[in-house]
C-alpha cells in the first residue's frame, strides 16, 4: 500500500477545506499539507450557497446585535463564548476574502455591500449577486494554486482514520481513478468534508453531502454532537429541491397561500409589513425554523396551493421588478425559468421547506478541536456549537471560513507541542484492516440487498419521521428501522467487480455513512423530549431549559444503536429568553 | 405528468475489460421535465449499477456532469428530455481522454487554470485591518461576467483546437486571467501575459467562436480571448515600435 506522509492532512476541499489549507500554508510554509477529497475542489457543495456570508461591517450594525441574532436564532442551543469568537473574526474572515479576489457585490462608493436576511436586526450579509458560495469557494481554489505546499488528492474518498496511542495519525483513502488503497500518514487531521442533507429524499444538496467526513470521525469514537437539528430552508423549489436563496426575501419577495394571504402573520411573526418593503427581523425576514413551521401548519389547515409535485405556496417577488431581479437574483430567475418554467418577474414561484442543512455534527470545542487528540473539523460537518438549535442564514458560510483558519492554528499548535514518534507498524496494520473491508464488500455476493432499495427506505423513514415535526411515537420507529438497515446494509451486494472510477462502491460507502448519521439524527431527537428550534415535537410541544438546555452527545457503537449523553451550553450573557419576531411588539 | 419512454444510448468503456468503447442503450420511462442527468441516475438506481458517471448539485453550478449528448457539449443536468426526440446519446466530454464510461481525466485542464496565476496579485499591498479595495459597481461590471465559469470544461469540448493542438491553454484558462487582468484590484497582468500571450495561449485561438455557444454560463470566453489579443497586439506595438512609451 502506498504510504503518503504528510504534516497535517485534510479531508475534503470545499470552503472550509481550502480556508484550512491556505492558513496552515501561509503561516508555514515549510509544512507538508494533503488536501484529500472526494471531488475536485470547484465541485464542493460550498458552491450551492446563494444568499451570502454575514460579518458586522456597517456603522448602524453591531457585535453584539449580531450575538443576539444568533443565539436567540439558535433557541439558546448555542456556546456562547463560540458565538462572541465567531462574530468577532468574521469581518476580518470577509475583508480577507476581499483581499484575495472576491467579486463582491459593491455599494456606488465603491464599499461592499450588505443586504438583509432572516432573523438578522440589522443588515450584514456580503453577497456576491446570489452565488455568494460558488464565488467564495472559486475565490479560494484560485488561491490556494498560489501555494505549493498544498498537495492535492482529488478523487479519493476517505475510508477510515488511523488512531493509535489514544490520537489520531492519519487516514486511509481510496483512489478513485485506480481503486488503490492509500495510507496517509499525518501529524494531524482536519476534517471539513461538509453535511450529510442526502439523508433526506427532498434537499437543496448535491450529491456528494453524506455524511462522509461526520462518519469518520464517529466510527473513530468521536461524538456527533445535537445531529437532531436538521434545517429546513422554507423556500426550495417542489420538484427538484432547488435552493431559492433566502436574499429573494432580504430583497423584498413575499410569501402568499393559496387566497393571496401573507400568512405568516399567523404565527407570530406579524403585522404585515408593506409589500416591497421588508421589516427586518419580522414577516419573510423571521427565522428560517419558524418559516418552515408555518408552512406545516398552512398545509394542514388547506391554504396551500395544489401543485403536481404536491402542496407549494407562493413566493412572490414581482414587484421587485425585472431590474432589480437581474442585478440582485439573476440565478434564482435562471433556475426558476430553467427547473420549473415559471418566471418570477412574471408570476409568482411554487415552493415548499426543503431539508438543507445539519445544525449538528463532529462535536468540537472552541477552538475546532474534537475529543480525540489530532483530529480538528471545521465547516457543516462539524458541531462548535454556533448555530445551536436553529442556524441563522448567512451564517455557515462566515463559519467555515473562520473555523477553517482555527482549525489550522489549532492543528498547528498541536504539531508544535510534540507528539511522540508514532508505531509505523500499528499503522500500516489499520490501514490493512480497512483495505480488508473494502476486498470483503468486493467479495460478497447474493445478498438480497441493493443500494437504491436501502436508500430509499432510509430517505423515506427520515422524510416521514425526522421532518419538520417529529413524535416519540414515529422516532422510536425510525430508531428501530433504521438499526435495521444498518444490519441489513451488511448483505449489499456490489454488482461493480472493477476498480477504476467504481461509484457503485462509493456509493455504497457513502450508504454506509448516511446509515450511521441518520442513526445519530433519530436517536438524538427520540430522546430529545422537548421543542426548540428546528426540532419540533407534537407530543412536547415547549422548549424545556430544565432537562435540555443541553447539546446531545451521540457515541457509535458498531453493535448497537449509538449510545446518548449530554453536555452543558455555554451561557455567559443570554440567558434564554423568548423568540420574539412580532413586529407588532417592537 | 407525462411520461415518455426514452432509449438512451451510453457510451461504456472499463478499461480493465474493454478493449475499446462500446455503445449500450437502456429504455428509461422519462418525466417531461427531467434532465438527461435524471435518467442516468434512474438507470444507475433501477437497470445497471455499473454505470460510471460524475455528478453532484443538479442546479448547473459545480460542473461535475458535462457529457456529449448527441454530439453536442451540455450539462447533463441542465440538458432536458423534453428538448429531445426519443433517443438520446450519452457520451464522455469530447477532446478529453475517457478513464470510464463517462468519466474523463481533467489534469489537463486542471493544470492549465493553474498556469495562469489564476489569483489576485493586488497592485497595493493593505492589511487587512486597513479595510476594502474600494471597487465601484462599474469596476466590478468590467470582469464579473469572467468570474461566473463553472470549470465544467465544455468549452474544450467544443475548441477545434484543443482539439487538433493539446497544448493550447484553451478558453476557460485564458478567460480565467482575463478575469483577474480586468478586476482594478489587480496588478499582475505582466506575470500572466508570459503565459497567455505565448505560442500557445491566446494566437493559437483560430476564433472560431464555439467556446462562447456552448457556455452554460454565458461566460463569452471567445470575448476574453479577442480582447486579450488586442491587448498583447499593442504591448507588442509599444514595446516594438515605441519603445520609450511604458507599457
Amino acid at each position: 500500500m502506498e504510504i503518503i506522509k504528510a504534516d497535517v492532512a485534510i479531508v475534503g476541499a470545499g470552503g472550509a477545506g481550502l480556508r484550512t489549507a491556505i492558513a496552515l500554508a501561509e503561516a508555514d510554509p515549510k509544512l507538508r499539507i494533503a488536501l484529500i477529497s472526494k471531488v475536485y475542489p470547484m465541485r464542493s457543495h460550498t458552491c450551492a450557497a446563494e444568499g451570502g456570508a454575514a460579518g458586522v461591517i456597517k456603522s448602524d450594525d453591531s457585535m453584539t446585535d449580531h450575538f443576539n441574532d444568533t443565539v436567540g436564532g439558535g433557541d439558546w442551543l448555542c456556546d456562547q463564548d463560540a458565538v462572541d469568537f465567531f462574530i468577532a473574526e468574521a469581518p476580518k474572515e470577509l475583508m480577507q476574502l476581499e483581499h484575495w479576489g472576491c467579486p463582491w457585490s459593491r455599494e456606488p462608493d465603491g464599499s461592499v455591500a450588505v443586504r438583509p436576511f432572516g432573523g438578522m436586526k440589522n443588515k450584514r450579509t456580503w453577497y456576491a449577486a446570489d452565488k455568494s458560495g460558488f464565488h467564495i469557494l472559486h475565490t479560494l481554489f484560485q488561491t490556494s494554486l498560489k501555494y505549493p505546499t498544498i498537495q492535492r488528492f482529488d478523487e479519493y474518498f476517505a475510508t477510515d482514520l488511523l488512531v493509535d496511542d489514544g490520537r489520531c495519525q492519519g487516514l486511509t483513502a481510496i483512489a478513485m481513478m485506480t481503486g488503490q488503497m492509500t495510507q496517509f500518514q499525518a501529524g494531524a487531521v482536519i476534517i471539513t468534508a461538509g453535511g450529510a442533507g442526502r439523508m433526506f429524499p427532498f434537499t437543496t444538496n448535491g450529491a456528494i453531502k453524506t455524511g462522509d467526513g461526520m462518519a469518520l470521525a464517529y466510527r473513530a469514537g468521536v461524538p456527533l454532537k445535537d445531529m437532531e437539528f436538521v434545517q429546513y430552508h422554507p423556500t426550495g423549489l417542489p420538484n427538484t429541491g432547488i435552493l431559492l436563496t433566502e436574499g429573494c426575501r432580504g430583497e423584498g419577495g413575499i410569501l402568499v397561500n393559496k387566497d393571496g394571504r401573507r400568512y405568516l402573520q399567523d404565527y407570530g411573526m406579524g403585522p404585515e409589513s408593506p409589500i416591497g418593503q421588508p421589516v427586518l427581523k419580522t414577516m419573510e425576514l423571521g427565522p428560517r425554523d419558524r418559516l418552515s413551521q408555518a408552512f406545516w401548519h398552512e398545509q394542514r389547515k388547506g391554504n396551500t396551493v395544489q401543485t403536481r409535485w404536491g402542496d407549494c405556496v407562493l413566493l412572490d417577488m414581482r414587484h421587485l421588478g425585472e431590474k432589480k431581479i437581474n442585478e440582485r437574483l439573476p440565478f434564482v430567475r435562471d433556475l426558476s425559468i430553467s427547473y420549473l418554467s415559471v418566471d418570477p418577474v412574471k408570476d409568482p414561484v411554487p415552493i415548499r421547506p426543503v431539508v438543507h442543512y445539519m445544525m449538528g455534527g463532529i462535536h468540537t470545542d472552541i477552538n475546532a478541536a474534537t475529543p480525540l487528540p489530532g483530529l480538528f473539523a471545521a465547516g457543516e460537518c462539524a458541531c462548535v456549537s454556533i448555530n445551536g438549535a436553529n442556524r441563522l442564514g448567512s451564517n455557515s458560510l462566515t463559519e467555515l471560513l473562520v473555523f477553517g483558519r482555527q482549525a489550522a492554528l489549532s492543528a498547528m499548535a498541536y504539531l508544535e507541542s510534540g507528539a511522540s514518534p508514532s508505531n509505523d507498524a500499528a499503522l500500516a496494520a489499520q490501514a490493512g484492516e480497512a483495505q480488508a473491508r473494502i476486498t470483503s464488500l468486493f467479495a460478497k455476493s447474493g445478498g438480497a440487498e441493493t443500494l437504491s432499495g436501502l436508500r430509499k427506505e432510509m430517505m423515506d423513514l427520515m422524510e416521514e419521521h425526522a421532518g419538520i415535526y417529529r413524535t416519540g411515537e414515529g422516532l422510536a420507529a425510525a430508531c428501530d428501522k433504521i438499526f435495521e438497515l444498518r444490519q441489513r446494509y451488511a448483505d449489499i451486494e456490489l454488482h461493480d467487480k472493477s476498480n477504476v472510477y467504481n461509484t457503485d462502491l462509493v456509493q455504497a460507502l457513502e450508504l454506509g455513512a448516511m446509515l450511521d448519521c441518520a442513526e445519530a439524527v433519530t436517536v438524538g431527537a427520540r430522546d430529545r423530549k422537548e421543542s426548540r428550534g428546528a426540532h419540533q415535537r407534537l407530543d412536547f410541544t415547549e422548549r424545556d431549559d430544565q432537562t435540555y438546555l443541553k447539546h446531545s452527545l451521540a457515541y457509535y457503537q458498531p453493535k448497537e444503536p449509538p449510545h446518548i449523553d449530554y453536555l452543558d451550553v455555554v451561557i455567559t450573557k443570554s440567558q434564554p429568553g423568548v423568540r420574539d419576531y412580532s413586529g407588532a411588539k417592537k | 405528468m407525462s411520461e415518455r419512454q426514452i432509449q438512451l444510448e451510453v457510451l461504456r468503456y472499463n478499461p480493465e475489460t474493454d478493449s475499446e468503447p462500446r455503445l449500450q442503450t437502456y429504455s428509461v420511462p422519462c418525466l417531461n421535465e427531467w434532465v438527461v442527468l435524471d435518467a442516468l441516475n434512474y438507470v444507475k438506481d433501477n437497470l445497471d449499477t455499473t454505470l460510471s458517471y460524475r455528478w453532484s448539485c443538479h442546479m448547473a453550478v459545480c460542473g461535475s456532469c458535462g457529457m456529449m449528448i448527441n454530439g453536442e457539449p451540455k450539462l447533463a443536468c441542465k440538458a432536458f428530455i423534453r428538448e429531445y426526440a426519443d433517443q438520446i446519446r450519452v457520451e464522455p466530454l469530447a477532446n478529453f481522454p475517457i478513464e470510464r464510461d463517462l468519466v474523463t481525466a481533467v489534469e489537463d485542464f486542471i493544470a492549465k487554470l493553474a498556469s495562469v496565476k489564476p489569483y489576485l496579485i493586488p497592485k497595493e499591498d493593505k492589511p487587512i485591518e486597513a479595510g476594502e479595495f474600494k471597487q465601484t459597481p462599474t469596476e466590478l461590471k468590467k470582469y464579473k461576467q469572467y468570474t461566473l465559469c463553472i470549470n465544467c470544461m465544455l468549452c474544450y469540448a467544443a475548441c477545434p483546437q484543443y482539439g487538433l493542438v493539446p497544448e493550447f491553454l484553451g478558453p476557460a484558462a485564458i478567460a480565467l486571467a482575463h478575469r483577474y487582468n480586468q478586476d482594478s484590484r489587480d496588478g499582475g497582468r505582466d506575470q500572466r501575459q508570459e503565459v497567455i500571450a505565448s505560442h500557445e495561449g491566446v494566437w493559437e485561438c483560430s476564433f472560431v467562436g464555439a467556446c462562447s455557444e456552448v457556455c452554460p454560463k454565458h461566460v463569452d470566453p471567445a470575448g476574453a480571448l479577442q480582447q486579450v489579443k488586442i491587448a498583447s497586439t499593442i504591448d507588442w506595438y509599444k514595446e516594438h515600435l515605441m519603445p520609450w512609451v511604458k507599457k
